[in-house]
């Protein structure tokens, strides 16, 4: 573990040469910790935190899956109605409601592990003032926890697509990649986010405004190709939109192939993650202090 | 014995604006807008020092009790030993897998069922899935749940919610254990059990660090004790002689309250309140037990010749929970010093910290002044029988005549009475 060393054995402080681990506490340093390790120690504990938030979650809504269902469905409806029928935007030659729920199922799930993650630490405060774990295993589990009803998400989108007769095609292993990347862009934002929050807690209220604003700087309303070929790799900052356009083209086959764009995404990405799990732990020792 | 423990100069700070609840974002934009270059300047908050310079060192398998009063640091030094947060400076040094309870049931959810709830809190206080799953029948047994085990744990009464959570917490085998102020919860028998389990814990090798304002667990449980006072160590060493310390040194500082000056007594041109004492009478060596008697005594200035004047003593616990109240009566008094006393016989309170709010009401309705926790004082346990070391139940604990006698004698067999051994 990251944060347990090894202390020489000095004669003025013997201790048993058996004992398992040594933990030394000290006043918080500038140094650059990732701290993953800590993370990967406590990986029971973050299934146990992902296990409980899918638990809540779905005994606390009446309608529990169908719920989960229905928020992209409407949603795609209410697209395929305006932005569909009456703007006629372009679909790539997809069928409106396919051309919506592909992308609805990636930015449902990105949003709503967005949310959680901004509120992760706000949400346990009582946990982190009374026990110790790394901190960073709740920004993990929040992230995480989403999958589950993306999961159900996307067995709705296969029926879609077996429906409206578009085969899967090799594309489709690309999938797990794109889903890595949306995960991680919600991790890395939100690991900035949920330390902010513990700090100012009006920052939740920022969320909404956040999400929606992001949905239409990424494709999800309209295909990528309305944005003019030499400001695509600007674009391709917004790692959603990689994300998204990349989710269409592997379902379907149709549209536009991981490339620039989801380079340039990547590497946002990275440095998002990496400057996010920076300043998380640089507030993480003062977190249980503000909460 | 070895070292497990070891604590050089720990300190921490506190900002006072810390300690609010939050910040807003919105505060600190309109703060900037306000005075855009106070960024530059250094922040002046007011600090204060929760701990300062506590160095320690704890044996393996040593039972530590941490003493004092309520912002003494006690918990703070916990938390920093359990890593829940950081020293501001100093360090520690911690050999072996530490466990913490600083809070009866911490992780459980109430739409969760008590199994879930078991699992959970289990993996949130550090044990693995694999032990939970070997203990967890122990561990219902021990919470004596096994009918609820399936039901979310909202439906639970307080009683059952305690017992789950101790139950769980109990089973926590760590080397070494890190516990605040949880035993002051739950009914009496579960009480004992889990001190029970306590020295369960220690007897086996198990290294204790616990705070408890339960003297009389404390001096059964720990071998020794550190006192802590303003964040400092004021005392430590075996723990009766810590704890008969801290009690006399407490009693000592807190048992009267004396307003010199006339002007500044609280009260106004009607009555002023010049003091409030506790005299124990016959304490020995300065310890107030349950059978001590107490004399509490007020005197105040009164200024209206004939004037109808009531004080009344409001005795509260540490919960801030009136154990009784009693006033001096009614009469007119002449201008001049009053003295009201009244007495406490021993016997009476139970064992507890004790604070005094005086009272005086004029003409039976007309409220003039309120003064709290002029006085504080600890009622220790007597001379301990049998093997009973909680508090026993109860807002005070009067000794009542008793008579007990057989009234209808019956003829037993010898047999009987060995088969029943």
């Amino acid at each position: 573990m990251a944060s347990l060393t090894a202390s020489p054995q000095s004669p003025d402080f013997p201790l048993p040469a058996g004992a398992s681990t040594t933990v030394r506490i000290e006043p918080p340093r500038g140094l650059f910790e990732l701290r993953l390790r800590e993370v990967w120690a406590y990986r029971e504990l973050l299934y146990f935190f992902v296990w409980r938030d899918v638990k809540i979650r779905y005994k606390q809504t009446a309608i529990g899956i169908l719920w989960v269902i229905l928020q992209p469905v409407l949603n795609m409806l209410v697209f395929t109605l305006f932005f569909g029928r009456l703007a006629k935007l372009p679909s790539q030659g997809l069928p409106y409601p396919v051309f919506y729920f592909a992308a609805l199922v990636p930015w449902t799930y990105f949003s709503y592990a967005l949310s959680s993650t901004t509120n992760v630490v706000v949400d346990n405060q009582r946990l982190i003032t009374k026990v110790y774990f790394p901190r960073l295993v709740l920004p993990f589990s929040a992230a995480l926890s989403g999958l589950v009803d993306f999961a159900i998400g996307f067995v709705v989108l296969s029926i879609f697509c077996f429906a409206y007769g578009i085969p899967p095609t090799f594309a489709v292993l690309w999938l797990p990649v794109l889903l890595l990347l949306a995960l991680f862009t919600a991790l890395g934002v939100g690991l900035w986010l949920s330390a902010l929050n513990a700090l100012y807690r009006d920052v939740r209220y920022v969320i909404p405004f956040l999400t929606q604003f992001w949905m239409f700087a990424s494709p999800v309303a309209y295909p990528s190709t309305l944005i003019p070929e030499r400001w695509r790799w600007l674009y391709g900052l917004n790692p959603m939109a990689g994300v998204i356009d990349g989710f269409r083209w592997a379902i379907t086959g149709h549209g536009q192939a991981p490339g620039l764009i989801l380079l340039v995404s990547v590497a946002a990405v990275l440095l998002v993650v990496l400057g996010g799990l920076f300043f998380f732990n640089r507030m993480e020792t003062s977190i249980a202090d503000h909460v | 014995m070895t070292t497990v423990i070891h604590a050089e100069k720990l300190s921490k700070r506190y900002r006072i604006g810390e300690r609010e609840r939050y910040h807003t974002l919105r505060d600190v934009l309109t703060r900037a807008l306000r005075s855009p270059l106070s960024f530059l300047r250094r922040s002046h908050h007011e600090t204060f020092w929760a701990l300062r310079d506590v160095s320690l060192d704890v044996r393996e398998g040593e039972v530590l009790g941490l003493i004092g009063r309520n912002g003494a640091g006690k918990t703070t030094l916990l938390k920093i030993l359990s890593r829940i947060t950081r020293p501001t400076s100093g360090w520690a040094e911690i050999r072996g897998r530490v466990g913490s309870l600083l809070e009866v049931g911490t992780g459980f959810h109430p739409e969760l069922t008590g199994r879930e709830n078991t699992f959970l809190s289990g993996a949130i206080l550090g044990m693995s899935k694999a032990e939970i799953e070997r203990k967890f029948d122990e561990i219902v047994a021990f919470a004596e749940l096994e009918k609820f085990i399936d039901t979310p744990v909202k439906h639970y009464s307080s009683g059952m919610y305690v017992r789950l959570a101790f139950a769980v917490a109990a089973h926590l085998e760590p080397e070494i254990l890190l516990v605040d102020e949880v035993l002051a919860v739950g009914d009496a028998g579960f009480q004992k059990k889990c001190l029970g389990r306590m020295s369960d814990v220690s007897s086996h090798g198990r290294t204790v660090v616990f705070v408890s304002h339960n003297m009389t667990a404390m001096r059964r449980l720990a071998s020794r004790a550190i006192w802590l006072d303003g964040g400092q160590i004021a005392d430590s060493g075996p723990v009766a002689e810590v704890i008969d310390h801290y009690l006399r040194k407490n009693n000592e500082s807190n048992l009267e309250s004396v307003w010199e000056d006339e002007r500044t007594a609280p009260g106004d041109d009607r009555v002023r309140l010049r003091s409030v004492r506790v005299i124990p009478l016959a304490a020995a060596d300065g310890l107030i037990t349950v059978h001590t008697p107490l004399r509490i005594e007020f005197t105040y200035w009164n200024y209206v010749p004939g004037a109808v004047l009531n004080v009344s003593m409001i005795l509260n616990d540490l919960e801030e929970t009136c154990v009784l109240s009693g006033g001096s009566g009614h009469g007119p008094r002449p201008a001049g010093l009053v003295r009201s006393t009244v007495t406490i016989p021993g016997d009476f309170l139970n064992v507890g910290s004790y604070y005094i709010n005086a009272m005086i009401v004029k003409d039976g309705s007309v409220g003039i002044l309120l003064q709290n926790n002029t006085v504080s004082f600890e009622v220790v346990e007597g001379e301990v029988v049998g093997s009973w070391y909680g508090r026993p139940p109860g807002a005070v604990r009067p000794k009542f005549h008793w008579e007990t006698e057989t009234f209808e004698r019956r003829a037993v067999m010898a047999s009987t009475v060995t088969e029943q051994r």
